[in-house]
C-alpha cells in the first residue's frame, strides 16, 4: 500500500532538513539535528509502546518485552519483522536488521555508508520510546556494516535501587 | 454507573481523577489512593505466580460498605481505579470489563496525541466526555 512509501519520504526529508548545515551554528548543528530526530522518534515510540500491546496481556519479562518489538512493532513500522535477536541475559540485546526499510534505497555500492547512521537516528529513539513506556530505561545505539544490514544495541539500564520506604526513612 | 474514575500513573501519582461531586471528593481519593497497595499487591502475586500471561483486569480490589473499588493495569503501569456505588447491584462483571476497556482506548488515544507530554495531567475534551458518560448522572 502507500503507507510504507509516505513514511519513508517523510523521514528522509525530515534528516535532509536537520542535517542541513546552518552557517550561522556551525558543526554542532549537526549533532543538534541527530538529537532532535531521536528525540521525536522517542515521542513516536512512547505512543506506539501505548497502543500496539493494547490486545496483548501483560508482558511477564524483559525478553518477552524485547521479542513484542521485533515482531509486532517492526511489523507494524516496517512491515517485516526483525532478523534476529541476541542477549547476553545481562541486559544488553543485539537486534539485526538485514534489510532495514530506510536503509534499502542507498544500499547499492558502499557510496553512502557515511551517510547511514542519520538514517538511523529515528529509529533509535523509536526502540528507546517504546521501551521507556513499558517500563524500561534504555540506551540505543545502532551500527552499520554493510548495506542494507543494520544492528541495533540495546542497553537496559538497571535502576537506581529500590525505593526507599517511609518505614526506613524514619 | 460509576461514582469515581482516577487515572495513576506508574510513579503513583494522579494522571487524572474525577468524582461526582455531590458528596465529599476527598473521601474518594483516600479511597483510590489506598486501593494503590491492593494493585500492588495483585501485580507482585501474578508475577510470581507460574501463570503464562498476567491480566490487565484486576478485578474487585475491595469492597467497602458503600462502594466497590475495581482496577485495571494497563501494560505500561499506568492504573486505572473505578468506585461504584455497592446499591447498584445491576453492574455485572463484563460491564465493568467494558468500562474498562472504553477508558483503555481513551487512555490510548490520550497518549497518541502528540500535543500531549507523557507524565502531564489529562485535559483532553475527548478524555472528560467519554469519563462523564460514565459516571452517575446527578442533577
Amino acid at each position: 500500500m502507500a503507507d510504507t512509501v509516505l513514511f519513508e519520504f517523510l523521514h528522509t526529508e525530515m534528516v535532509a532538513e536537520l542535517w542541513a548545515p546552518d552557517p550561522d551554528r556551525g558543526p554542532r548543528a549537526q549533532k543538534i539535528g541527530l538529537s532532535i530526530l531521536e528525540s521525536m522518534g522517542f515521542r513516536v515510540g512512547q505512543a506506539l509502546g501505548e497502543r500496539l500491546p493494547q490486545e496483548t496481556l501483560g508482558f511477564r519479562e524483559e525478553l518477552d518485552v524485547l521479542k513484542f518489538l521485533c515482531k509486532d512493532l517492526w511489523v507494524a513500522v516496517f512491515h517485516k519483522q526483525m532478523d534476529s535477536l541476541h542477549t547476553d541475559h545481562q541486559g544488553t540485546y543485539v537486534l539485526q536488521d538485514n534489510s532495514f526499510p530506510l536503509l534499502v534505497p542507498i544500499a547499492s555500492g558502499l557510496q553512502y555508508m557515511e551517510e547511514a547512521p542519520k538514517f538511523l537516528a529515528f529509529t533509535c529513539g523509536l526502540l528507546c520510546g517504546a521501551l521507556s513506556t513499558l517500563g524500561f530505561q534504555s540506551l540505543v545505539t545502532a551500527s552499520v556494516t554493510a548495506l542494507p544490514a543494520c544492528k541495533f544495541q540495546v542497553v537496559i539500564q538497571k535502576p537506581r535501587g529500590p525505593v526507599p520506604s517511609l518505614k526506613e526513612a524514619l | 454507573m460509576a461514582v469515581c474514575i482516577a487515572v495513576i500513573a506508574k510513579e503513583n501519582y494522579p494522571l487524572y481523577i474525577r468524582s461526582t461531586p455531590m458528596e465529599n471528593e476527598l473521601k474518594f481519593h483516600y479511597m483510590v489512593h489506598t486501593s494503590l497497595d491492593v494493585v500492588d499487591e495483585k501485580i507482585s502475586a501474578m508475577g510470581k505466580a507460574l501463570v503464562d500471561q498476567r491480566e490487565l483486569y484486576l478485578g474487585l480490589l475491595y469492597p467497602t460498605e458503600d462502594y466497590k473499588v475495581y482496577g485495571f493495569v494497563t501494560n505500561s503501569k499506568v492504573k486505572l481505579v473505578m468506585v461504584v456505588d455497592s446499591s447498584n447491584t445491576a453492574l455485572r462483571d463484563n460491564e465493568i470489563r467494558s468500562m474498562f476497556r472504553k477508558l483503555h482506548n481513551s487512555y490510548t488515544d490520550v497518549m497518541c496525541n502528540p500535543f500531549y507530554n507523557p507524565g502531564d495531567r489529562i485535559q483532553s475534551r475527548a478524555f472528560d466526555n467519554m469519563v462523564t458518560s460514565m459516571m452517575i448522572q446527578v442533577c
